[in-house]
């Protein structure tokens, strides 16, 4: 359960932090590039992570010791 | 104006001090079976809480009021904090405080009235859970900031269930969501929440769990309160999130919950964040990104253009030329050294050569001079010859054969 939305916060707070250090110091040109390259990847990862999952709105309900799950 | 009044005569044995008029009154009232230990019920005004840690007030009813003092240990001892206008049952002792001459109550004990039953049992049951840990902040578990499902316990109908779906897919509409119908009221109710709690602990991937109840009276809240609720929350893997009941309503399930939301509807909005704001904010990292590397990239430019703009990148053959100018003008200078020198070098050949030409003997010859020989050499002086040498006399043009004929000696001038 952690590890599913781990990747999204993780490379959010990546992105957040290439976006910084570029921001923040006068970094050579080959650096920027890379940086910039890598935040643009993981950007790309955190949106497709937020549209990946479907809707899905489940009624959980135990019966003899079993999970029966049907839709709300 | 009168000036003398008439003093009456009484002997001084009959006159009492203040002081033993005091200590009359407070052993009175103090030694009164009726005035130690009693119970009071009233209502607290003007209550203060002094530095020393003492607490006064007043208690009053309709009619009447009483001064009360309750001293630190007692006050320390308080379960909850006295105000103004509260409803208390107090148990205390009558007092005189002689320098004021007043009389008041010395509090010990104070306690809330006219709370209920439950009341008292809610009261009792969060100081036992509080005092075992279970609402400590090192329990609790934190909400995970990106679920991707969320279990919600509550009834399956009414105002909550439909709150909380609605907040929830609004903000994230690809959320998933399960629902486990539970009893939030009545008998049973505790049980069924316990339940659920476990049911959903057993699915795989619940991220967080939303308990939730609409508001209600004590009563109606009461599953909430009970133990086996409250260790059941305490138990979960999954981090809850309560949402019972007001703002205003707290139950045990708040206290031990790993979050509390003051109502349903914010429940939705800590659960899970906007997933508009979180697309528009990695747009706006990204937009950042690209904008900080066009800086970068565009300030590089500049720095490598203001290179490539100076006269030696712009014009290198201006350099070579410079330096050619300069051999040439070197080798000019050179030459014109050399020449100098030459020339003073033929001058002073010239100076050499007249000098030379001055000691010719045929220079001399030529201005008239002559030059005279005997025997193939110059006859400088009268010893050179003897009379009837045969001596030769050269002129410029030819030359003359002759015969010494006499020798005058002497020197010449």
């Amino acid at each position: 359960m952690e590890n599913e939305n781990e990747p999204f916060e993780k490379n959010l707070k990546k992105i957040e932090e290439t976006v910084g250090s570029l921001e923040g110091g006068d970094l050579p040109l080959k650096e920027t590039l890379e940086k910039f390259e890598e935040g643009i990847k993981l950007s790309k990862l955190c949106t497709e992570e937020l549209e990946k999952a479907q809707q899905k709105i489940e009624k959980i309900t135990e019966k003899d010791g079993k999970v029966i799950s049907e839709p709300f | 104006m009168e000036t003398n009044q008439k003093i009456p005569n009484i002997p001084e044995s009959k006159i009492i001090t203040i002081d033993k008029l005091t200590d009359y009154i407070k052993q009175k009232l103090e030694n009164d079976s009726q005035l130690i230990n009693i119970w009071v019920r009233g209502e607290i005004s003007n209550y203060t809480l002094h530095s020393s840690g003492h607490s006064y007030f007043t208690l009053k009813d309709e009619t009447s009021q009483i001064s009360c003092i309750m001293f630190r240990d007692s006050v320390s001892s308080l379960k909850f904090d006295p105000e103004h206008g509260m409803k208390v049952l107090v148990l205390s002792s009558l007092n005189v405080y002689k320098p004021r001459g007043n009389y008041q109550l010395v509090v010990s004990e104070m306690y809330q009235d006219g709370l209920g039953e439950l009341h008292q049992k809610f009261l009792q049951l969060k100081e036992k859970l509080e005092k075992e840990g279970l609402f400590s902040k090192e329990y609790k578990k934190p909400i995970p900031k990106f679920p991707r499902t969320i279990g919600i316990i509550t009834s399956p109908t009414g105002a909550v269930v439909r709150d909380l779906i609605r907040n929830l897919t609004r903000r994230f509409p690809n959320i998933n969501i399960k629902l486990v119908p539970t009893l939030v009221q009545g008998g049973g109710a505790a049980e069924n929440i316990v339940k659920s709690i476990e049911l959903l602990n057993k699915i795989k991937g619940v991220d967080i769990i939303i308990l939730g109840r609409g508001g209600g009276s004590l009563e109606d809240l009461w599953c909430f309160n009970e133990e086996i609720v409250a260790r059941a929350i305490f138990k979960s893997k999954i981090p809850i999130i309560s949402a019972v009941g007001h703002e205003t309503d707290f139950t045990i399930s708040d206290f031990v919950a790993d979050y509390r939301a003051p109502t349903p509807s914010t429940a939705a909005e800590i659960a899970v964040k906007d997933k508009n704001e979180l697309l528009s904010n990695i747009n706006h990292l990204r937009e950042r990104l690209l904008q900080k590397t066009k800086r970068t990239i565009e300030l590089k430019r500049q720095h490598l253009k203001s290179f490539m703009d100076r006269p030696i990148f712009k014009r290198p053959l201006d350099f070579i030329n410079q330096h050619l100018q300069q051999i040439d003008e070197l080798i000019l200078r050179s030459d014109r050294a050399i020449l100098q020198f030459l020339k003073l070098k033929r001058h002073d050949l010239e100076i050499l050569t007249t000098k030379l030409d001055n000691l010719n003997p045929e220079a001399v010859l030529e201005r008239g001079y002559s030059l005279t020989m005997c025997k193939g050499k110059v006859i400088k002086s009268t010893k050179d010859v003897k009379i009837n040498d045969l001596i030769d006399i050269i002129l410029r043009k030819g030359e003359i054969k002759s015969k010494v004929m006499e020798v005058k000696n002497g020197k010449r001038k």
